[in-house]
C-alpha cells in the first residue's frame, strides 16, 4: 500500500521537501545539543523541563483525542464517522510518534534510553507511560493499516480487529490519563498536585485532537477528490465544543480551589501564570490570549449559526487548537516550576535551537501524516471511483 | 536453501535465548560485585554504619564563614563544577560561555524563607533573618525522587542513604520535578572545565545525569566522617536516627529541631535544631 505515497503532484513534493529541509535543519540543532548536552536549552536548575516536554504533554493529548472519532463510530455504530474514523486512527499514529521523539531529544543520556526496559521500575509512573504510549501506537498501526487494507480489498476487515480496536479506547484514555499521572502525583507542585488534573488534561485532549483533524478535514476536501463529510465535521464541532467548555470549566474549579482556599504553595503558580509574581510575567499574556482563544471558539461552535458557518468553522478550530497548546503546551510546565520548591522565581524560555529541534519534530510528525494521509485518502478515492 | 535457512534461524535464536536467559545472572552478579553496605563491612571493619543516617544541623553554631566552608569542602572533595571557575583554555578549548541557572550544587545557602517556603511569616525572630540555612538533600525516608526514578539509578540504601547511579541514570530529570526540596542538579553541560581541581578519590561525572550529596556514602565505609561534618565547627553532626543513644538522637532530645517541609510526609532525615 505503501507505493500509493511514492506518487503525487507536484505541490505534494513540493511539500514534502519542505518537510525534510525542516527535518534537516532540525537534526543539526539536535546534534549540537547530543555532542554539548542540554546547555543548548534555555532549561535550567529550576525549570528542569520545557519546551520538549510540554510539546510532549500536549501531543499525547491530541492522540487520544483520537478516541472521538473511534468511540462513536464503533460503540455506537455512527455511521457519519465511518470515512473518519481511519483519520483519527493515523493522526494518532504521528502524534505518538512525535511524543517518542519529543521524549528522545529531552533525554539527558538518550544513548541509555533502553535502561528503562533493562530494569524496569514499576513504582515510577515513567515505566507505565512508556508502556500506554507504546501499546497505543501499535494498536493504532495495526488496526489503522489493517482496515485500510481490508476497505482496499473491498472485503470486511478480520475479525481480530475488533477487540483490538476496542482495547485501544481505554488505551487512548490511558495514555493521558498517566501523563497526567507523571506530574499531579508529585508532592511539591502545587500546580499539579490536583485530582483534577488529569480529567482537564483529559477534555482538553478531546477538544484539541477533533479540533485537528477539522482543520486536517478542510485540507482533505482541498486537496484531494475525497469528502470526509460536512456531517461528520459538524459532529466532530459539537465534540469539540463541549470539550473545550469541560475544560474550562475544570479551570475555573481549580481556581476557585486554589484563590478560595488561599494555601500559598498552589496559590503562587496560578498568580505567576494569571497575574505575574514578584515582578516576573513573561506567561501572563500568553495566558490569558490562550484563555480567551478557548472561550471564544467554545462561544463561535455553540452557536449553531457560527458552526455552520464554512469559513468559520476551521477558524473557530484553530483558536482552540491555539488556546489549548498555550493552556497546556506552554502553562501547564513552565507554570509548575514557577516558582520553584524553594520560593525562587526562575523564568524559562526556549532558546533558538530547541524550538528548531522542535520545529523538527512537528515536521517528522506531518510527514508521516501526510503520508499515511495519503493513503487513506486514495484507497477511499479508488473504492468509491 | 530452505534448509539451512531454517537451521542458521535457529542458531541464531539459540544465542538470542542464551543471551536473555544469562542477562538476569549478569545484572545478579553484577549486582553483588558493586559493593552493597554489608559487603563493605566485611572488608573494612571501620566502617560507619546505621540503620537509618541521618543529619542535624546546630543553626545556631553556623556563620557565613562556616557555611561556605561547608559548601566548599564537599564541591571541593565531590568534583562538583564551579560555574566562576575560569576555564583553562589549552585543556578545553573553545568552551562555551555558562549559563548560571544550569549550575550544579549539594549544599548550598538559603535564606529561611526558601529553605523552609511553608514556615514563612511576617513576624520572624530576627536573628533568622541572617542566618544561612544549609540546604541540602534530605534523605527522604518516603523519597520522592526514588519512587520517580524510571531505571532505578536513584535508589535508597538499607541504611536510609539515597544513592545514584551516574552510570545508569538515562537524564529524564523526573527525580528534579519529583524532588520537593531542589536538592538535585543536572549536568546540562560537560562539568569538567569547571573543576579547579580534580578529587581523584570522587568520580567526576559526565554531561546529561542528575547528581545530589550522597551524604559521603565513600567516607563513611572508610570510617570518616562526612565532609560537611568535618567543616562545619560542630555545627552539623550525622549519626543513626534509629539508636536512641546516638549523638544525632541525643541532639533531637535536648533541643526544638525543624524539618522542611513536613507536611509533605516525605520523611526527611535532615533536622535543624533552631
Amino acid at each position: 500500500m505503501l507505493e500509493i505515497a511514492l506518487k503525487g503532484s507536484k505541490n505534494y513534493w513540493l511539500w514534502i521537501v519542505l518537510l525534510l529541509a525542516v527535518m534537516g535543519a532540525g537534526a543539526l540543532a539536535y546534534v549540537d545539543q547530543f555532542m554539548n548536552g542540554l546547555m543548548t536549552t534555555g532549561m535550567s536548575r529550576d525549570v528542569s523541563w520545557g519546551f520538549y516536554i510540554a510539546n510532549f504533554t500536549f501531543l499525547v493529548g491530541v492522540a487520544a483525542g483520537g478516541v472521538m472519532v473511534v468511540i462513536p463510530y464503533y460503540l455506537h455504530d455512527y455511521e457519519r464517522f465511518h470515512r473518519i474514523t481511519i483519520l483519527g486512527e493515523f493522526l494518532a499514529v504521528a502524534c505518538l510518534i512525535m511524543c517518542l521523539l519529543f521524549i528522545v531529544v529531552d533525554l539527558g543520556q538518550p544513548t541509555r534510553m533502553l535502561n528503562v526496559l533493562l530494569y524496569p521500575s514499576p513504582k515510577s509512573m515513567l515505566f507505565y507511560d512508556m508502556l500506554v504510549l507504546n501499546g497505543y501506537l501499535f494498536l493504532n498501526i495495526v488496526i489503522g493499516w489493517k482496515v485500510l487494507e481490508a476497505e482496499r480489498n473491498q472485503v470486511e476487515p478480520p475479525a481480530w480487529t475488533k477487540p483490538l480496536i476496542y482495547l485501544s479506547i481505554p488505551f487512548a484514555i490511558g495514555i493521558h490519563t498517566v501523563t497526567a499521572y507523571l506530574y499531579c502525583g508529585l508532592p511539591g507542585r502545587g500546580y499539579w498536585l490536583t485530582a483534577v488534573l488529569a480529567p482537564r488534561f483529559l477534555a482538553s485532549a478531546f477538544a484539541a485532537g477533533p479540533a485537528f483533524l477539522i482543520i486536517l478535514c478542510y485540507f482533505i476536501r482541498k486537496f484531494t477528490k475525497f469528502d470526509p463529510g460536512w456531517d461528520a465535521m459538524q459532529t466532530l464541532a459539537k465534540i469539540v465544543c463541549w470539550a473545550i467548555i469541560a475544560n474550562l470549566f475544570f479551570f475555573v474549579c481549580e481556581c476557585f480551589v486554589v484563590f478560595y482556599s488561599g494555601i500559598p504553595s498552589h496559590m503562587a503558580h496560578l498568580q505567576y501564570l494569571l497575574f505575574g509574581y514578584h515582578g516576573y510575567h513573561a506567561l501572563v499574556p500568553w495566558m490569558w490570549s490562550g484563555f480567551i482563544l478557548m472561550t471564544l471558539g467554545a462561544v463561535f461552535l455553540i452557536i449553531p449559526k457560527l458552526r455552520n458557518n464554512k469559513t468559520l468553522l476551521p477558524i473557530s478550530c484553530a483558536m482552540i487548537f491555539i488556546g489549548a497548546w498555550i493552556d497546556k503546551g506552554l502553562g501547564m510546565i513552565s507554570g509548575g516550576f514557577v516558582p520553584s520548591p524553594l520560593h525562587h522565581v526562575t523564568e524559562y524560555a526556549p532558546t533558538g535551537k530547541e524550538i528548531m529541534v522542535t520545529l523538527a519534530i512537528y515536521a517528522t510528525g506531518l510527514l508521516i501524516l501526510t503520508v499515511l494521509f495519503k493513503l487513506a485518502t486514495t484507497v477511499k478515492e479508488e473504492v468509491r471511483g | 536453501m530452505m534448509e539451512k535457512s531454517r537451521r542458521s534461524f535457529l542458531k541464531v535464536a539459540g544465542i538470542a535465548a542464551i543471551g536473555l536467559g544469562a542477562a538476569p545472572a549478569m545484572t545478579f552478579s553484577a549486582s553483588d560485585s558493586h559493593g552493597t553496605a554489608q559487603a563493605v563491612k566485611g572488608k573494612n571493619h571501620e566502617t560507619l554504619t546505621a540503620h537509618r543516617w541521618g543529619m542535624v544541623i546546630d543553626t545556631n553554631k553556623l556563620n557565613e564563614e562556616v557555611a561556605a566552608n561547608i559548601v566548599k569542602a564537599c564541591h571541593k572533595a565531590h568534583n562538583v563544577p564551579d560555574f566562576n571557575h575560569e576555564v583553562d583554555e589549552d585543556k578545553f578549548p573553545n568552551t562555551r560561555p555558562v549559563n548560571h541557572k544550569q549550575e550544579v550544587k549539594w549544599i548550598w545557602e538559603e535564606e529561611f524563607h526558601n529553605a523552609f517556603p511553608d514556615k514563612e511569616d511576617e513576624f520572624l525572630a530576627e536573628k533568622f533573618k541572617h542566618l544561612p540555612f544549609l540546604a541540602t538533600c534530605n534523605h527522604c525516608k518516603n523519597a520522592p525522587c526514588v519512587k520517580a526514578c524510571p531505571t532505578q539509578a536513584t535508589f535508597k540504601r538499607a541504611d536510609g542513604i539515597v544513592l545514584m547511579d551516574f552510570h545508569r541514570c538515562i537524564g529524564c530529570r523526573f527525580c528534579m520535578a519529583a524532588c520537593p526540596y531542589g536538592s538535585r542538579s543536572f549536568n546540562f553541560r560537560d562539568p569538567r572545565p569547571f573543576i579547579g581541581e580534580v578529587v581523584p578519590e570522587f568520580p567526576t561525572r559526565t554531561k546529561g545525569v542528575v547528581e545530589k550529596c550522597n551524604l559521603c556514602a565513600e567516607r563513611l565505609a572508610r570510617g570518616k566522617q562526612p565532609h560537611c561534618v568535618e567543616a562545619s565547627e560542630g555545627a552539623i553532626v550525622v549519626g543513626d536516627l534509629e539508636d536512641p543513644e546516638s549523638e544525632v538522637r541525643v541532639l533531637l532530645n535536648e533541643n526544638y529541631s525543624i524539618r522542611r517541609k513536613q507536611a509533605l510526609g516525605t520523611e526527611p532525615s535532615v533536622y535543624y535544631v533552631v
